[in-house]
């Protein structure tokens, strides 16, 4: 083939990109220019490694000898967010805080459910430690006390997770802690540190640091397998793990914090329906069975959440895509009145759908009617086009609702339509300049995994006046470092994102900061 | 006051927050916390607390975002109702909110349940404002004589200011230097001396509020009956603008009418709570009275800083309690203390007149 090298190497210039969603398991093979060379959708199995392992499979069956063409392998996944769910595989965190005096009247995980924190905490304490918002420590860090904890959970705690006051504007005592933990436990229990997860807000922050710990056996299981099925293959390649804000993280790192694949689905649909469309700023719909999931394309990436989220009845505050879910997709069911769902027939559309033969009128008959789609085929009777047209219109309205709220009011975004229902969308919508299906729009997902750049990020409290220029370059040196760190190409990365958000009630103006650097994967 | 009321009692100050006050996820946190670990708090009306005996008000001073990342220590109350009975010399009966409004009206109940006292249901804003001498207490002319701070550390100290808005002004300094988050009492005052000088009846009144929105199929019906506001307008934010100065958030925010409400634009003015609202040039209302801003369908508070374009809102107004009404109580907090050059008009001749 023209893209061998000479000399006898095959060129490892083919990406499998693998998103293991809740329903369906999806992959596919990209070139180097972005062709999609195979492709598969795959049912989810519950143990994740067997769905995993079919839908790989069946794409490296498609390549024939191109097989060995193949240099990474990106994987992108809800596991970490079902094992949260349903409290499988977590392990057992010590959870300690570095802020006494202050912070004591609010303990580690006291908001969470009982049987999550049961399944979940070992050990939680609250040491001597963390910084004022200008720096200052509130108290020197403890040595001994922290000894004293962590020589009582040896061999109890399967990970530890460390949260300071204050840390994401200064990291020392949480990187200083982490030194002594390992000093202590060594290398083989994991530590977090929150200064690397999430943002200002100590408990939400917390939250995050302490599932993030829980979750790395979990995540090297996904690994596992993973590495498994290569190995099987005889393959030797480079894995990635897609994360939340839709880059990649390399695979040591990915181990080190799992919580952050946790919205990585919705961030790989939007970024793949970036690239087969080509296209940096859009609206996304990602259209399923019983959803519509609508995100926002912003300079390339996915627009982030500036609100916290609930993961399993715990309130988190890392990076998460901007998504607006709207109870609408091919399942939907429609009343006799014309209502549009909330209730959807989901997977049984198949057989319940009046197009497909079944007794419940669907927005799947309802947008085939309207011609959107597929040709009906079963006819639907006609004493029912009334009530299907006007759950048309009614749907229409969401839509374009959703997209009104998504835009910030700017009309003349594209809009581009992905996933398996994305026929329902019209071709023309209020506030949409343009709707654009790009082909194999319904594996966009596992797209957005093959794809992905690599990111870092950093969030700190600076001066508002004096000294700010200063300080948002030195935070853009250390969010391209934490890129690098992360598998990214020196020469490439870029500065993609900075929030400047001001402070109320402080002496000083003061503004929080949070730069995103990004770049491509270095070169194998 | 038992750990089931809480939300909704959070609820219900989020609302009388006229979109500031502060986060109250914080405060119900460590209110549930406390009660679990010191017991319930009784609720009672200032007719119960004995005249020579003390009313302790409380409420957290310093930034938002700071008091959200360094929690307190937890003993701060006690080491205030200790110097507070030292320097007094007689014991502390109760713990009032200072302001009902946003965190400061949740977190009396821990406070509360700390100190193992009862909660008196009175506060002295009968909703939030930005500064220390805004509160009923100051507008009655009692003395502000007394200012107790502590903060994480376990450092107390005691401000004995010519009046409210010196406490503010010190206060405020003593609160940066504690790293911009502390605990403070001001207008420690006798149950005598309380009566007729604070605003009584709100703690039922927030906790009404939280059960209404919660349990109502018509959560902004409910919401309304509750208030006995009006709804200026219903909904969707088109424009939201913030900046800062003089340590407040200030901007404003743009409502486009909705259904029956289409075709008309309500403006917002914000200085950390919604001040003013304005149509056509022309004030529908106006501070002291409340103007708050829920969601649409669950009647939500929606604060000033988590305003985004798209929400589907409702803005509410009604009135405030008369003592802001008079004389120097719009002095202190009518239009013109916020920098606003226009005369109060109270809310029910606005939009009934």
């Amino acid at each position: 083939m023209a893209d061998r090298t000479s000399g006898g190497t095959v060129a490892r210039d083919l990406r499998i990109g693998v998103d293991v969603g809740g329903t369906n398991t999806d992959a596919v093979v990209l070139s180097a220019k972005g062709e999609v060379l195979a492709r598969t959708k795959q049912a989810t199995s519950a143990d994740v490694s067997s769905g995993l392992h079919t839908a790989l499979t069946a794409v490296l069956d498609q390549l024939g000898d191109d097989v060995r063409r193949v240099g990474r392998v990106m994987l992108g996944t809800t596991h970490a967010t079902n094992a949260i769910l349903e409290r499988r595989g977590l392990g057992k965190v010590a959870a300690i805080r570095l802020g006494g005096p202050a912070t004591t009247s609010v303990p580690p995980a006291q908001s969470w459910p009982a049987d999550l924190s049961a399944a979940i905490t070992a050990r939680t304490a609250v040491l001597p430690g963390g910084h004022y918002v200008d720096g200052r420590p509130i108290s020197k860090l403890d040595p001994g006390a922290l000894r004293a904890v962590l020589a009582d959970v040896a061999g109890e705690a399967d990970a530890i997770a460390l949260t300071g006051v204050f840390s994401p504007a200064f990291a020392d005592q949480e990187l200083e802690a982490a030194e002594i933990a390992r000093e202590e436990l060594g290398d083989a229990v994991p530590i977090s540190m929150s200064h690397e997860i999430g943002t200002l807000g100590l408990l939400e922050r917390e939250n995050a640091t302490i599932l993030n710990a829980s979750l790395y056996r979990v995540i090297s299981a996904v690994w596992d397998g993973l590495q498994h099925t290569l190995a099987e293959r005889g393959l030797d390649v480079t894995t990635y793990f897609a994360q939340n804000d839709g880059t990649l993280m390399a695979i040591d790192y990915a181990v080190r914090y799992p919580v952050l694949t946790i919205g990585s689905g919705p961030a790989n649909s939007i970024r793949g329906a970036a690239f087969l469309s080509g296209l940096t700023d859009a609206i996304i719909a990602d259209v399923g069975g019983t959803s519509t999931d609508f995100g926002v394309l912003y300079a390339g990436f996915p627009r982030e959440s500036s609100a916290g989220v609930e993961i399993g009845g715990v309130r988190t505050n890392f990076r998460m895509p901007d998504i607006l879910a709207l109870a609408l997709g091919g399942g939907t069911v429609i009343g006799p009145d014309g209502a549009v769902g909330p209730q959807s027939v989901g997977y049984r559309i198949t057989e319940k759908a009046l197009t497909f033969g079944g007794d419940t009128p669907t927005m799947t008959d309802a947008g085939a009617l309207a011609g959107r789609g597929a040709p009906t085929g079963t006819p639907v009777p006609e004493r029912l086009h009334g009530v299907l047209g006007s759950a048309v219109r009614t749907a229409d309205q969401m839509l374009a609702d959703a997209v009104d709220r998504m835009t910030l009011g700017k009309t003349d975004q594209p809009l581009i339509a992905v996933g398996g229902g994305a026929f329902l969308i019209p071709d023309a919508l209020d506030g949409v300049a343009e709707v654009i299906r790009p082909a194999h729009g319904d594996v966009a997902n596992a797209v957005g995994a093959a794809i992905a750049m690599v990111s870092g990020t950093i969030e700190t409290i600076i001066p508002a006046g004096e000294g700010r220029r200063e300080a948002i370059a030195e935070a853009s040196g250390v969010a391209g470092r934490r890129a690098v760190q992360a598998g990214a190409d020196p020469a490439g990365v870029e500065v993609v994102e900075i929030t400047e958000v001001p402070m109320s009630y402080l002496p000083e103006p003061a503004l929080r900061l949070r730069v995103k650097a990004a770049g491509p994967l270095g070169n194998l | 006051m038992t750990l089931d009321d809480v939300p909704a009692l959070a609820r219900g100050c989020a609302i009388l927050g006229t979109g500031g006050g502060g986060d109250v996820e914080t405060g119900t946190l460590t209110a549930v916390r406390a009660i679990d670990e010191y017991g319930e708090v009784p609720l009672i009306p200032l007719s119960e607390v004995p005249d020579d005996s003390l009313v302790l008000p409380l409420s957290g001073i310093g930034a938002p975002t700071v008091a959200h990342e360094m929690l307190m220590s937890g003993e701060e109350p006690l080491l205030i109702r200790d110097e507070v009975e030292r320097i007094l010399g007689r014991p502390v009966a109760a713990v009032m909110a200072c302001e009902i409004g946003g965190s400061n009206g949740v977190g009396p109940v821990g406070w509360a349940a700390r100190l193992g006292l009862p909660l008196v249901d009175a506060d002295g804003m009968g909703r939030a404002f930005p500064e220390v001498q805004m509160v009923s207490m100051y507008v009655a002319g009692r003395p502000v004589n007394l200012v107790v701070l502590a903060d994480v550390q376990g450092n107390v100290t005691t401000v004995r200011p010519i009046d409210g808005l010196w406490s503010e002004r010190i206060s405020r300094a003593v609160c940066i230097a504690s790293g911009a988050s502390a605990l403070m009492a001001d207008y420690v005052l006798t149950g005598a001396q309380a009566r007729g000088a604070v605003i009584e009846g709100t703690v039922s009144k927030a906790l009404a509020i939280g059960h209404a929105v919660q349990e109502g199929a018509d959560p902004l019906g409910s919401l309304c009956a509750t208030l006995d506001a009006s709804v200026l307008i219903t909904g969707k934010v088109i424009d939201v603008e913030r900046r800062t100065g003089g340590g407040f958030v200030r901007g404003s925010l743009v409502i486009d009418g909705t259904g029956d409400d289409r075709g008309r634009l309500l403006r917002v003015e914000i200085q950390n709570e919604n001040l003013i609202a304005l149509e056509d040039g022309r004030a529908r209302a106006c501070v002291p009275d409340l103007i708050t801003v829920v969601d649409a369908q669950t009647a939500g508070a929606i604060s000033t800083e988590s305003l985004r374009y798209g929400q589907r809102v409702a803005v509410l107004s009604w009135p405030c309690d008369p003592i802001w009404r008079t004389e120097r109580g719009l002095a202190t907090a009518g239009p013109r203390a916020f920098g606003y050059d226009i005369d109060y008009t109270p809310v029910e001749e606005l939009n009934h007149g």
